[in-house]
């Protein structure tokens, strides 16, 4: 599978399948990770996509945004859509209805689609062995219908549902762990991406391609509406959650977890937490919480990389 | 109290304070959000729970258990959260677990249109979880009656035992409008009975003379059987028809006991009227403005206004005055209510329904219309 870490600026195609002039808000870390996980699968491929931020900026009538074929199904069904596509052309191809060529299924959601409601889907389908990828886009709580909290939020993220106050911290549970989950299904790839590393987010698309069975790319998406953050920042902000070590970026092959790139030493989170509005209320103290949080999970998971 | 500025669904979740809810489990979904939000801060500051879930099976789940655990508790949603929340409304009716559900009603089938009025959930509300069963339904139409009814629905629900469901429309939840809420101790709140017996005599499912049985919480100290299958007075699954048919019975028995008290209306300009417009919900507030314009040219038309929808207040529509022959039914969906108005006339009136399934408010002017235009033959 390593021949498709060669990924330069100069070989990565200039067509796009995920075209401009969505609705996107500015500096939308998910618009910009669509627009490079579409690039990476190519034009032989339909995409289920779960309600969310991304079917509504992007399928608004009389417009889409899509060059590829694309179903808007329900909240928590995706993956099911998705393996009744699978299935579908299978069965299709076996008939010799189509011809024998690849193409691959996707389902896409974002946290909540993925972490909350459609988990039991998700699961479903992993486990019964589908050819598909699942792409959650991950920007930490349900965004579109205005700032609520998944259980993908970050400790200490002050939400619409989990308000931070004088008694409050925000949210008091740190995130679901979907990676492992995923990867607790048996499933030959799970991979962490985030698209302020575009050529990493590539060589992962590429590699769940070319896997048989499915594959779950977990993708950091910055949502600058829902951090408070700068709209200018939010490629910066990727780096920044990647090398505080909040979001590190690792595949599971096969079970085996290998590190996509270690980062020594990690930045400190405050570096991160700083820019965003969600994390302001938060004292010294519960930053050096978090501090501690974030090298405790980075270790165990450098433990398991190495193991 | 002093008039605030208050959207519907900050009224709603005032409402739910002021009634003694105490639970909320809920799931993110436009248009009713707002209700959640706010007692997700409100709720913790005095000394209830709030519960984010997973979906809306688990907010109607938790609901149930919040419950049973003896708080009064609620959840908000809106059509396809309405939808998941249907099996589970089953259970509550047929366990008889006082609970109450609000549901924000925008523009379906499916995703639809999220932030688009509709009243296309009237005959869901009713019929929309399996089985045959009783139901109350509350539609209010202005912020003020958000907050009445919320209160209402709570209290109906603790008083029979039963799922309550608010049906509000888009426009109502965003509606803000100057209001006055009561002073607190003016508001009537119902508690569920309780039992008074010793643990060993109890019956959770006893036949009563309201048909309503005492509920205990779970660690009152009863010790009793719940379960969604049919069952006995003791609570344990049964297929004995004579217990089937009783305890189903009941269920329909209690609300029919209670029927003239669960029945609300208005009736308006009503007393010298030859036609009548029957409204609900943000339509009514169309139909009042249509019968003082009507009023103005000289046509004696006035308007019937439902609170409640389900169990449908009949007699509303049968005391109607005597020269009344015509009604018009505005409804944002394809004549949901209409045919029940025109089941229940009997043939006195000649109905017309006005519908509108595009998003946008029904005008005074289009029920003007609808009223004056004559039925092709």
């Amino acid at each position: 599978m390593d021949q498709f870490s060669i990924f330069v600026p100069r070989l990565v195609t200039t067509k796009e399948y995920f075209a401009p002039g969505h609705r996107a808000c500015i500096g939308c870390g998910e618009a910009l990770a669509v627009r490079h996980v579409c690039k990476a699968l190519g034009k032989d491929v339909i995409i289920a996509n779960a309600t969310g931020c991304m079917e509504i900026v992007s399928s608004a009538l009389p417009t889409t945004t899509w060059r590829v074929p694309w179903i808007h199904s329900l909240f928590e069904n995706t993956s099911a859509v998705a393996s009744g596509i699978e299935s579908g052309l299978k069965v299709l191809r076996r008939r010799g209805k189509i011809p024998d060529k690849k193409i691959t299924v996707v389902a896409m959601g974002g946290d909540g689609a993925t972490c909350d409601i459609g988990l039991q889907s998700l699961s479903g389908a992993l486990e019964r062995g589908h050819n598909f990828i699942y792409f959650c886009f991950d920007n930490e709580a349900y965004m579109n219908t205005g700032i609520q909290r998944s259980s993908a939020t970050p400790y200490g993220a002050t939400t619409s549902t989990s308000p931070a106050g004088k008694k409050g911290i925000g949210q008091i549970t740190g995130k679901k762990n979907m990676p492992a989950i995923a990867a607790a299904h048996g499933i030959p790839y799970v991979a962490t991406a985030c698209p302020s590393y575009p050529f990493d987010l590539f060589d992962k698309v590429k590699r769940a391609q070319a896997v048989e069975g499915p594959a779950y790319i977990h993708v950091f998406s910055v949502c600058p509406t829902g951090w408070r953050s700068a709209p200018e920042l939010s490629v910066k902000m990727g780096r920044l959650a990647v090398e505080t070590g909040v979001f590190p970026l690792y595949e599971i092959v096969n079970g085996q977890y290998r590190l996509s790139m270690d980062i020594s030493p990690l930045r400190p989170v405050i570096e991160y937490t700083k820019v965003q509005g969600r994390f302001r209320h938060l004292t010294p103290d519960l930053m050096e919480q978090m501090q501690v949080r974030v090298i405790k999970t980075y270790e165990e998971l450098k433990k398991k990389a190495s193991g | 109290m002093e008039a605030k500025l208050l959207m519907g669904n900050e009224a709603c979740a005032e409402g739910a304070l002021a009634a003694g809810v105490r639970f909320y489990g809920g799931y993110p979904i436009t248009p009713s959000n707002e209700i959640g939000e706010i007692l997700s801060s409100r709720l913790p500051a005095v000394g209830g729970r709030f519960i984010q879930m997973e979906d809306e099976i688990g907010s109607m789940a938790a609901i149930i258990g919040a419950s049973i655990a003896g708080l009064k508790s609620m959840t908000a949603t809106s059509g396809p959260g309405f939808s998941l929340m249907q099996e589970n409304l089953g259970f509550a009716a047929i366990a008889e677990v006082p609970c109450v559900v609000v549901n924000v009603m925008r523009a379906g089938p499916s995703t639809g249109m999220p932030t688009l009025p509709a009243q296309g959930d009237v005959m869901q509300a009713r019929w929309g979880t399996h089985g045959d069963h009783p139901s109350i339904v509350l539609c209010p139409s202005s912020v003020r009656e958000v907050f009445d009814l919320t209160v209402t629905a709570v209290n109906f629900s603790e008083k029979y035992r039963m799922p309550v469901i608010l049906l509000m429309d888009e426009v109502i939840g965003h509606l803000r409008e100057k209001v006055t809420l009561p002073q607190p101790e003016s508001i009537q709140v119902v508690e569920r009975p309780r039992p008074d017996c010793p643990p060993e005599w109890y019956k959770p499912f006893e036949d009563t003379k309201t048909g309503v049985p005492s509920m205990a919480a779970f660690g009152d100290g009863y010790r009793y059987h719940i379960t969604g299958l049919t069952h006995d007075s003791m609570g344990f699954p049964t297929t004995k028809k004579d217990e089937v048919e009783s305890l189903i019975q009941r269920l329909f028995r209690k609300i029919r006991q209670g029927f003239e008290e669960i029945m609300l209306y208005e009736t308006f300009l009503m007393e010298d009227a030859t036609a009548a417009i029957v409204a609900y919900g943000c339509t009514a507030r169309s139909a009042k403005s249509a019968v003082l314009m009507l009023r103005k040219e000289g046509m004696k038309v006035g308007l019937l206004k439902l609170s409640t929808l389900w169990p449908f207040p009949r007699v509303a529509v049968e005391s109607l005055p005597e020269q009344v022959q015509e009604l018009v039914v505005p409804e944002m969906n394809m004549g949901q209510l209409y045919r029940e108005v025109v089941r229940v006339g009997h043939g006195r009136f000649r109905v017309k329904k006005v519908s509108r399934i595009d998003g946008e408010l029904i005008t005074p002017q289009e029920i003007i219309y609808g009223l004056k235009r004559r039925e092709r033959k």
